[in-house]
This record gives C-alpha cells, structure tokens and sequence, in this order.
C-alpha cells in the first residue's frame, strides 16, 4: 500500500511541532524517518495514527484520501504501529492483547479465544516469533513483548506498519532480529515507516530516508550517506559529539564498590554481584541497554534501595544502608535518569528547586524557618552561572524546556561540596546545545578532582565522556575497558560478551 | 506524547535579555488583580452565585404557595412568580438574618449576635477545614474527620468532666488531650500508609466507624457515660475546663474561636514559612523526587496525618468543651469531619483561605436553622448549597460555561488544574 | 521460515532470592493468642448449642450441643496448628494458601459463637437469613463499585447511589402502587448520581474521590430535604411503597440450614443472584469485559486499538450506578417499608470495603459483602442471646478486617492500574 502524507500541520497553542510535512512511503518500502528528539516525528505519526488531527494537510492511502478519527479508523484502513511504549495491557495475555479492539466472539458475545491463539500462533508461525498466546505481557521479555505489538498490528492486516523508536529498548542483538523482521515484513510487501535518530540503523535497513528538523522536512538522504552527513542534516550543522577534554589524571581510588547485589521487592536479582571504584578526577562510565541494572546500581548508591548486599564505600565510609539524607550529607551528588519524576518538582519554583535537598539546615534553614531572601539570592547567581532561561526564578520548573530543567538539576547537585557525582542519563532528551552544556559541566567537574560516574544507554555520549567504561548485562558487569575502546567491542559486550572473547 | 520543539541555544544564538522585572509590589498587585478577575476567586464566587440559585430552585419549586400559584400560572402568571421571589427571598433573608445580622432585634449589641453564632459554628470547620487541608497538600485525603473528632472529643471531654485541675490548666489540659487523641488517630492512618502502603482514603474511612462504635461502647460504660444516667451521654464538664465565652453568656461565640485563629496562623506558617512544610509541600506535589532529595517521605506521611488529625481533634476539642459542654453523645462531630472537606476545597487548601470558608459555611449552617425555624425551609438545604459549591469550584470549565467567561491560558492544562483542587 | 537465527551467549540466568514475608504468621499467631486467651484462659463452662432447623422446616435437623470449653480448645488447637504450619511455609519463604488462611478464618468464627453461646442456643437458620439480608445492599454496592473501578473510576459514590435509588424506589413505588416500577426508579436514580460523577470524573477530570466524597452529601442533602419538606406532610401518598413478598421456591426453599435463608426471599435477592453471576460473567468472559478491563488497566492501549475511552468509562459508571441503586431499592420495597432520612447508614462505605476485600473480582467481593452482613448480624443475635462481647465490637470487625485486608495481610492486593485516573488525550 502507498502512503502519502501531504503538507502536515499541527500545531499546539503557539507551537507548531509540525510544518507542511510532506511524505511518500512506496509499497514495500522501508523508509526512515530521521530526527533529533523533539523535531517532529512522534506527532507526525500519531497524527498518522489518527491520535491527532492534522490542523492542515491531507493523508492518502493507494491515492485515496483519508479521514480518521481516531486510531480505529486508521487500523481499518490498514495502518499499524509499534510504539515506543508499548501499547500492551500487562495483566492481559498475549492473545487478549491481540484480540483487544477487534475481537471475534461467540453467541451472547463471549469471546472467541480459541480463535485469537489460533490467530497468533499463525502469525508468530510465519515470522518465527516463538510467542505463547497464553503468557501474560508483564512476565514477558522487553523483545518478546515488541513482538506481541507486531503481531497485534499484523493481525489487522497493516499493510503499512510504523516503527516508532522500536530499537531503544533493545541490546544490539535484538535490534539485529528487529532488522530481519523489518527485512522480512518488506518482503511480504508491508511498507514500513521506522523512526529513528540512530544512524546505523538507517544505514542498515532504510530504503529511503527523510530527515525532519524542528517540525519541518529537511531534505531526503541517500541511506548510503555516511554518519557524519546523515548528522549534520539532522540537526542543521556539522556535530562534533566528541567532548573537549584533556586526558584523565586520577587520583586516589574514592568510590569502592564490592560485591554487591540489589533485589527488587520480588525477590528477584537486579544487581549481581558487582564491583568496580572510582578515583578522583575521572569519569567511569556505565554502559548498557536499558534495563540490565544500571537504574538499580545508581539507585543502590544513593540508598534508594532497599535490598542491597555488598560494600559500597566512599572516602573510606560505608553507604550502605543509610537513609537517603545521609548518603547525599557525605557528599553524593544525583541526576536522576528520570529527571522529571524523580529529580524535580514540577509545581515548585525554579528556586524552590533549587534547594530542594537542602531543606534541613543551613543556609537556606535557620531555625526551622526558610531563608527565602538568601535563596533568591542564591537561585538568582545560579540562573545567571548556568545559564538557565527563565523569566523569573519564581517561574515554576515544569514551565522549562527539558534542557532548562537539566540545567536546574546540575545547578542545584554542583552547587553542594561533592565528594562523589552520578549522572543517570544526564542528556535524555535533550537538544544538541543542552547536551554540550551538561557535557562540558560533567567535564569540569572531573576536572575539579571530584570522582564522576555517568551511565548512559548512548553509547556516543558513553565514548564521548568516559575515561574507562563498564558495561552492564542482566545485572552483571561484562567487563571494565578503557575509554577508547572501539564501538564494536562495546556493542558485543552490551550483548553479554566477555571482553577477553571479543579481544580473542 | 508530544515531541515539543525545544529551540537549542546554539541556534538562538544571541541571549535573550530577560524581561524586566517588575516593581515587587505592582507585580503582586497584577497577580491580585488578575487572580480576582479571571482567576480561581472569581471561579469561586460564582460557584457559591451558582449553587446559591440553584438551592433557590429547589426552595421555590417545595414551596406550598408557589405550588398553589403555580396550578392557575396561565391564568395569572405574576402570581407564580410573586410566589416564588417570596419563597426564595424569605428563605435567604432568614438565612442572612440568622447568620450575619438580624434586623428585627433592637440595637447593634442584639442584632449582630447572628454574626458571633456564625463565628460559633465556623470554630470547628476552620480547625478541621485547616487539618484535611493540610493532608491534601502533602497529597493525603483525609476523609477520617469524623473519626478523628470522636476520638479527640472523647479524650478532652474525659479530661473536661473527670478531672479537677485549677483553672486555666484544666482547660489547656483538654484542650491537648483532644489535640493529641486526634493527632494519634490520624497518625494510625498516616502509619498504615507508611508502613503498608494502605490507601489512606480507605483506611480513614474505616478509622470512622471503628471510632464511632469505641466511643458509642465507652458511653454506655462508666468511662464515658454520666452516673446514673440510662442515656449514652457524658456528664457536663466542669467550669474550669470549657471555652470561656468571649462576649459574656448572652452570646456562644466562645476562645475555642481564638484557637482557631493561632492555628490558623500556624498552619500558614508551617506550610508556607518552615522547612517542615516545604518537605511536606515537595512530598505532595512529587513523592518521587521528595525521595530522592532525602526526603523520608513514610515519615512526612505520618506527621501529616498526625498534624491533620490534630487539627481536627482541635474541632472536635471545641464541640466538647465550647459549644455543647453540657456532655455529649456520639453525635458530637456533628458531620463537621466531611464538611470539613467541603471547606478545605472552597479553601483550595491555602490557611486563609480555609478560614474565609469556614466562616461561610459556618454562615450557612447558623442562618440554616433560623431559616428552618422561620420559614420551614429544613436545613438540609445547606448540605446541598455546600455540596454544589465544590463540585462547581472543582470543575472551573463548567462556571466558565455557564457564565461564558474567556479560558484563561494558566487554567488550560487539566493535570493542573486538577491537582490545585485536589492536593 | 527461520530468518531470525541469532546466535547468543547463553544467558546467565538471574536467580531469584525470595524475600521471606513473615506477615501472615504473625497475623496468624496474634489471633491464634487472643484464641487462646479468650476461649480458653477465660473459657466457660456449659453446653453451646446450634439449633439448624426452625419450626417451619419441613425437614428437621436435631440441634447440635458441644461441650464449650472442650469445644474451643479443640477449634484454638487447630487454628495453632494453621499457625505452625504457616511459620515453616514463611522460613521456607513460600506463601500460605489463601484457603488455609479462610479455613483459619471459619474456625476462628466457629470457636467464638461456641464460646459466646454457652448455656444458650444459636439460631443458625435465623443467623444465616438476617445476614442475607444485610447483605443485600452491600453486594449490590459492591458489584456497582467493582465495575467503576474495573473501568477506571473509583466509586466512593456508591453510599449515594444506595440512598437515591432507596428514596426513588419509595416515592415511585408509593405513587404508581407497583413496587417493580420502583425497582426502575432506583435504577435510573442511582444512575443519575453516576452521571453526574461520571461527567465531572471524565470530562472535568476532577479528582474522582473528591467527586465522589461530595455527591454523598450531595444526595443526603436533597434526599433529606425532600423528606422532611416532603415525603413527611405526604406520607400515605409519597412514602408507603407496597413491599415486595417473600417468593418461596418449591424443594430448594426446603435445603437444611441454608435453603430458608437462599430461596424464601423477595425477587430482589434472585435478581441479585443473577446479577452476581452475569457480572462476573460479562467482566471476564465477553468483549465488553475485555474492553471495560482493559481501559480499566492500560486506557492509553485501549486507546490505541480505537476503545473509546471516555465513553467506556461514562457508559459502565453509570451501569454501576444503576445497579447500586437497585440495592438501594432492597432497602425500601425489601426490607424497611419506608423511606428514612439517611437510611443506608454507611453501607455504602461497607460495599466499598468489599470490593477492596474481594480485590476488585465479583465473586469475592460478593463473599466479602456477606461476612460483612454477617458480622453485623451475629451482633444482633448475639444482644439477643445475650453476648459476653459489647456489641459495638462486633458491629466493629467489618471496618477492622478491612484494615488488615488494605494493610496486606491477604497477600499484595492489585488495584486496576488506571483506576481513579483520568484519561487526558496528550
């Protein structure tokens, strides 16, 4: 089936997040859609989606156009998709999740369950999926999972399928079978729209690429282009995503970290047994995909976890076991990886922010009572120190941009006396500039003697700042490698290999 | 969902001068003006405008005459309408006269002593109005008023009646025996949420009966229940343990009112000066964040609760030793525990706030009964003005409807809007 | 076709250390002591007796005497036994089976009517009807709680529902003179007060236990309102609704012990039956099921698969209403004969206790509905047989159970994800 979108608009209030976006997707063509965070794509797809209304322009299937009011009218008229965020029911089995929306049912309307198994074990037949119409989703694996959306949208019979972002939450293996699968449904005839701002897989699927930057089509690329070009038309000038920074000069050993292990409340092993330390003046950096431990090991440092086994000591101190309060008073500085729910409050003021773990004591407590002339003060040299955009640092932070807010965060942990500084994720969703920002401010801080562990699930940013590199896998670390260790050996090991293996 | 552009500041090359700022006290004499003109005060007096009609609806349409008039309106129509502004008319003017001032006595002394009961009846709903408002800033619901005022009057009726203290003493002995009951219920709640993590709107719930029936069970025992008496009531407490009246005995308006205003402030301070009260804020508006900036956010639980219930014991502490100290049955909270709900939304959760609501409602109930007395009106009505008044201030797009007043941008997003009402 | 063949490192698997819950042994032990304390230390002499027959039956059973304080020390040794037990399944971290924990439970109730009927006789038919009949309104609430909550909507509304459809029933029943077109009356006044949270819930997104808290005192304000200035100066003509008569069904109504209090009853408690059972089946079995789940669950998914979410929600919230409205009717045309100012008296609170109790399924939020009417019966025969404990106690244990049930003594409870959560369309 052929897609065309032509001369999108969608605006919100006074942001148009997409401008006269025009796009064609031939049958069995797999065409990438290639953007930073924030340029566009989401909207344009869920405008596509029918979860928007496209406030101009028009949507054409086989030449026809379309009208859809929400996403039912789109699914019948042969669009699917794969969402970021998994659009799955957890507490629902696979063939329910499958079945949800169109099912078949029987006399009096009971549901015809027998058929909706029958229906993906057909279609996890054809593509090889291996899935058990009966397993419930939440126990599934994240990859299996993504395919139970596949089957979800071919059992609709999608002739055109929209990957939004599907590789994020993958290891690199996973993203491989992506790739077969996409290869494959091409080869069936699906036309697929993949949205992605990772260049290596465009490289390596796209038949076509359309490159959108700030809610506007910027050109077509040959998928066949190099990085460094596919890039710089991404974000509209040449990148460097290397940091300026002089080589390490570590100090003594700050952070040890001993056999330890972290249990979720179910019992089960998030954190096996892992070790690593940290000296002053460098950057370790924790690599991995999402979800192999590294939320839970930054989490054990700062004692927001409660089953922790092992040694963690700083400057000779142990951690664990103590109350949050008193990790951050021996000097830990945090930036949450998820910065709007766990490391701001949204209805609170830039400055209110700012002292936010600081409500204790001195300066901006004396007696009980807030020092709220000293914390303007303080808010105001902070906005001006980091730059933060704002009218006023009476501005609630939810108001801010997602850079701007990041800024707050760094503003408010560099301004304590560190003695240690975690950065989760520090540049998610960020634009290019914020992320030059945080990165240099990582820098400096390294610089200024602190020891500084980043984790990230980017492995540019991981190459970009880190002085030596773990990285994660199902709890464990594969292995501790130099900074300079080449991409390739660091994708094997995000995959469960063992350093030695790949060397070997 | 929304992929928002954020302009990154290597393209918005130059840096943007900030606005200039305003003098502090135009500023703040803007935001006042625009918070009164488009913003939740005026939302809220057409919501009190709005429910107030609409319980003149309901006056007119059971009014007898109205009824009568009604049955020949073809023939003579005025006649209806005459009817219905009597009914309607009647009813508020005794609502006003029995609330504010009431025109018909002689001389200021008699005619203002409306006001001082109005005074009188707000005294518990701005204390227990000030202790659920205090639970919903830190993101609790307190629906366990009734339980927590039972309790603390309990306690400060026992202290009232079974023991002799000097004067002055005695009064702060019951008075912090109450405030500490209900501090101690409430906590029980604040407790199981910590601990358990049990919703604490359930368990409030059912703190109230649990309380109700402990309390009905000590006053049919000797610890409660007058000597020799059959009926479930306690004995009337002792001269040295009840509000003292401010006015003399003429008028009910008692200190427990002067209480009230102490908290009052000290709720103000608490939430908007201390640091105790910015911990409380943050848990409120974001518990995950609150923990992670070492916030023991179990803790903050239970000291909310335990201050709300506190609050509220402080109401139920002026029901039994203000306005019925002549001994009480489990009658006592009088409903005051969901009212108090009622209030703290009026309020929208702010001490002040809590405190012009308070009077209001306490206006309604005061002028209610004398509008019973005076034109059968039951006073029930004022449940259903009450009622109306917060479904209309928690849905300000429907005022807005109603009155087809322009959408403020501030008010757009719902998310806000509806964490202002609720938290 | 196998073109998805990657090799992979076998995969270290992640073990799984069990984190060992010593909450019900210990809840166990502490009801095992006051057991023990209460039947046995402070134990009493005589002879309990169970009469399990009335005079009408047509088959009689003999009444059932137990020696007391052997009795209870036989049923404490047990519970002691289900104690041990549970502690070595917890040392083992396993889990004790919920229907151990019932069966501990049944035993506890057991060997307290034995210890407060010495030396008198509990009537266990006359037991049995009167708690059916408390039961009655809680399991209508409970099923109208059950579906708001399965959709997303928390219902704290129902105690209003209960009150309008009992006032509806009444004034419509009085003035037709047909107590079944009361039944609609309930039926639309309990939807009414569904619609109106349903509206503010979903289309203003107000807090929906705020709505919920409000419109309670909404409907007493109007209900007795209307009472006062109406319903009383117009009794005879606006508030005598005929009552429904009791049906009795052939055989069934003449089962031992539990035929009087299932089948001699007024329609109703049959419809009830029906309902419980249709419930559960449309919620679990049926595309309306799937989809009321599933907005319920994940509304965003449901979203997605073209569910319309809002009026999902605003059509099975106002099928909740219409059903706790039917109970309300029970109230009038079943059991009362009359409209009262304020006559549920909280159980509305209680049905919201049994849908928590009963973790959001039918079936067991209609068990919990009827231990909650038991317990609120067994206070009543208890006063009459003269009882050892104050009955405030009794009428107490409702809202304790439901504590220790929210407090997760029963074992990690799941809420519908969504549930009290708006749907906003970002």
């Amino acid at each position: 089936m052929k897609l065309e979108l032509r001369g999108i608009t969608k605006r919100f209030g006074a942001l148009t997040a997409n401008d006269a976006i025009s796009l064609t997707v031939e049958p069995g063509e797999i065409h990438a859609l290639l953007g930073e965070n924030g340029a566009g794509k989401s909207t344009l797809m869920n405008v596509l989606y029918g979860l928007y209304q496209a406030d101009e322009g028009s949507i054409l299937l086989d030449g026809v156009e379309q009208h859809f009011a929400g996403p039912g009218d789109a699914m019948r008229a042969g669009i699917g998709m794969v969402h970021q965020h998994f659009m799955l029911i957890p507490v629902f089995t696979v063939a329910e999740n499958v079945m949800l929306g169109h099912e078949q049912t029987k006399a009096i309307g009971r549901l015809d369950l027998a058929a909706a198994r029958a229906r993906v074990r057909e279609i996890s037949d054809r593509f090889g999926f291996d899935v058990d119409p009966d397993a419930r989703v939440e126990d599934l694996p994240v990859g299996v999972q993504q395919r139970v959306e596949i089957i979800k949208a071919l059992s609709r019979d999608a002739k055109v399928l929209v990957f939004d972002e599907p590789t994020a939450v993958l290891t690199p293996q996973e993203t491989d079978e992506l790739i077969a699968i996409m290869r494959q449904l091409k080869a069936a005839g699906t036309s697929i729209v993949f949205i992605t701002h990772k260049l290596r897989e465009v490289r390596a699927v796209a038949d076509r690429v359309t490159v959108i930057r700030l809610g506007k089509v910027v050109g077509e690329a040959d998928p066949q282009s190099t990085n460094a070009e596919l890039a710089s038309l991404m974000v509209g000038r040449s990148v460097e995503l290397t940091v300026q920074k002089e080589p390490a000069k570590p100090g003594d050993e700050a952070l040890v970290v001993r056999n330890v292990s972290v249990l979720d409340p179910n019992g089960q092993k998030v954190v096996n047994n892992v070790s690593f330390e940290v000296r002053r003046g460098e950057i370790l950096a924790i690599a991995g995909v999402q979800g192999n431990g590294q939320t839970e090991i930054t989490e054990a440092l700062l004692g927001l976890q409660p089953h922790v086994s092992g040694e963690i000591l700083l400057d000779g101190k142990s951690l664990i076991g103590l109350p949050v309060r008193k990790v951050l008073d021996a000097g830990v500085g945090f930036v949450p990886e998820d910065r709007t729910e766990d490391g701001l409050v949204a209805e609170f003021t830039i400055a209110e922010n700012l002292m936010l773990n600081r409500s204790t004591g001195e300066p901006f407590v004396k007696g009980g009572t807030l020092q709220l002339g000293y914390l303007n003060e303080f808010a105001e040299q902070k906005r001006k120190e980091f730059d933060i955009r704002t009218q006023s640092v009476q501005s609630h932070v939810g108001r801010l941009s997602g850079g701007n807010q990041q800024k707050v965060v760094l503003a408010r942990e560099l301004s304590r006396d560190l003695r240690l500084f975690v950065a989760a994720q520090p540049t998610r969703g960020l634009d290019v500039g914020s992320i030059e920002f945080v990165h240099t401010r990582i820098v400096q801080s390294r610089d200024a003697g602190i020891p500084v562990i980043v984790v990230s699930t980017e492995l540019d940013e991981v190459v970009a700042l880190a002085d030596r590199i773990a990285v994660m896998y199902r709890g464990s670390i594969v292995g501790i490698v130099p900074g300079d260790t080449p991409r390739d050996v660091l994708g094997l090991m995000m995959a469960g290999e063992k350093p030695t293996e790949v060397a070997a | 969902m929304t992929d928002q552009q954020i302009p990154s500041p290597s393209q918005a090359a130059p840096i943007v001068p900030d606005a200039p700022e305003k003098e502090p006290g135009e500023s703040r004499w803007h935001a006042f003006v625009r918070e009164v003109t488009q913003g939740s005060v005026l939302i809220s007096v057409l919501a009190v405008l709005l429910s107030i009609i609409a319980g003149g609806i309901l006056i007119a349409a059971t009014d007898e005459d109205v009824q009568r008039a009604a049955g020949y309106f073809f023939a003579r129509p005025l006649d209806t309408f005459r009817a219905i502004w009597d009914s309607v008319a009647g009813a508020y003017s005794a609502l006003f006269q029995g609330a504010v001032y009431n025109f018909r006595r002689p001389g200021f002394a008699a005619g203002i002593r409306p006001l001082t009961e109005t005074l009188t009846f707000a005294t518990p709903l701005i204390a227990a109005g000030l202790g659920v408002a205090l639970a919903f800033r830190v993101g609790l619901f307190n629906i366990g008023g009734r339980g927590q005022m039972l309790i603390a009057a309990a306690a400060a009726g026992w202290v009232g009646f079974a023991l002799d203290l000097p004067f002055g003493i005695h009064l702060l002995a019951a008075v912090v025996a109450g405030i500490i009951a209900g501090g101690v219920w409430g906590g029980i709640a604040g407790l199981l949420k910590a601990r358990t993590g049990a919703h604490e709107v359930i368990t409030t719930i059912m703190l109230n009966f649990i309380a109700f029936y402990l309390v009905s069970f000590l006053l049919r025992t000797p610890v409660l229940q007058a000597p020799g008496s059959n009926n479930p009531k306690t004995p009337a407490m002792k001269e040295t343990a009840v509000f003292p009246d401010l006015f003399g005995p003429g008028y009910n308006l008692h200190a427990g009112f002067l209480f009230v205003i102490v908290a009052t402030v000290v709720v103000w301070y608490l939430l908007n000066r201390s640091n105790v009260g910015f911990q409380f804020r943050a848990v409120g508006e974001n518990p995950h964040a609150a923990r992670v900036a070492g916030i023991n956010v179990p803790s903050v639980y239970v000291w909310a609760m335990v201050i709300s219930g506190a609050l509220i014991g402080l109401a139920g502490t002026a029901q039994a030793l203000g306005t019925i100290k002549t001994g009480f049955g489990s009658g006592i909270d009088a409903g005051i525990g969901f009212d108090a709900i009622t209030v703290a939304l009026l309020g929208r959760s702010r001490p002040w706030g809590v405190f012009a609501a308070g009077i209001l409602f306490g206006a309604f109930k005061a002028g209610g009964f004398s509008m019973q007395a005076a034109e059968g009106v039951p006073v029930d009505i004022v449940l259903v003005v009450q009622s109306l008044i917060v479904l209309f201030i928690a849905a300000p797009p429907l005022v807005r409807t109603i009155f087809r007043l322009r959408t403020p941008g501030a008010s757009q997003r719902p998310s806000r809007r509806r964490k202002a009402v609720a938290r | 076709m196998t073109a998805v063949a990657a090799t992979r490192a076998p995969e270290p698997a992640l073990e799984r250390e069990a984190v060992r819950s010593w909450k019900v042994p210990i809840a166990l032990a502490i009801f095992t002591l006051v057991a023990l304390v209460l039947f046995v230390a402070l134990g009493r002499d005589g002879t309990s007796t169970f009469r399990l027959s009335t005079e009408a039956d047509a088959f009689r059973l003999p009444d059932l005497a137990l020696p007391t304080r052997a009795g209870c020390i036989v049923l404490t040794v047990l519970m002691a036994a289900i104690t041990a037990y549970s502690v070595v399944r917890s040392r083992a971290a396993r889990k004790t089976p919920l229907w151990l924990i019932a069966l501990f439970g049944v035993l506890f109730v057991v060997a307290f009517l034995t210890w407060a009927s010495a030396g008198a006789a509990v009537p266990v038919p006359g037991l049995l009807v009167g708690t059916l009949g408390l039961s009655v309104p809680l399991i209508f609430g409970a099923l109208g709680g059950v579906i708001g909550e399965r959709v997303g909507v928390v219902n704290v509304a129902i105690e209003g529902q209960l009150l309008a459809g009992a006032f509806a029933s009444a004034v419509v029943a009085s003035v037709t003179r047909q107590p079944l077109i009361g039944l609609i009356g309930a039926m639309v006044a309990g939807m009414l007060v569904s619609f109106v949270l349903a509206a503010f819930a979903i289309k203003y997104l107000v807090d929906q236990v705020i709505v919920g808290v409000v419109l309670n005192v909404l409907v007493t304000g109007i209900t007795s309102f209307f009472f006062s200035k109406v319903l009383t100066p117009n009794a005879s003509v606006l508030n005598s609704p005929p009552k429904f008569s009791r049906i009795e069904i052939p055989v069934l109504s003449d089962i031992p012990i539990i035929g009087p209090a299932l089948f001699r009853q007024t329609i109703i408690v049959y419809v009830m039956y029906v309902a419980v059972a249709l419930v559960w089946f449309f919620l679990f079995k049926t595309r309306w099921g799937l989809r009321l789940r599933s907005v319920g669950e994940h509304p965003q998914a449901a979203d997605t698969v073209g569910i319309n979410v809002a009026r999902t929600r605003f059509w099975n919230v106002s099928l909740a209403g219409a059903i706790a409205g039917f109970g309300g009717a029970y109230l009038t045309l079943g059991a009362v004969g009359s409209f009262n100012k304020e006559m549920t008296a909280g159980a509305g609170f209680i049905a919201l206790a049994a849908v928590i109790f009963g973790r959001w399924d039918p079936l067991r939020a209609t068990l919990a509905a009827l231990l909650f009417g038991f317990a609120q019966n067994l206070q009543n025969v208890l006063s009459i047989i003269g009882s050892p404990v104050p009955s405030e106690f009794m009428l107490m244990l409702p809202y304790v159970v439901t504590i220790v049930a929210v407090a997760g003594l029963v074992g990690q409870s799941r809420a519908p994800a969504a549930s009290g959560k708006p749907y906003i369309k970002s």
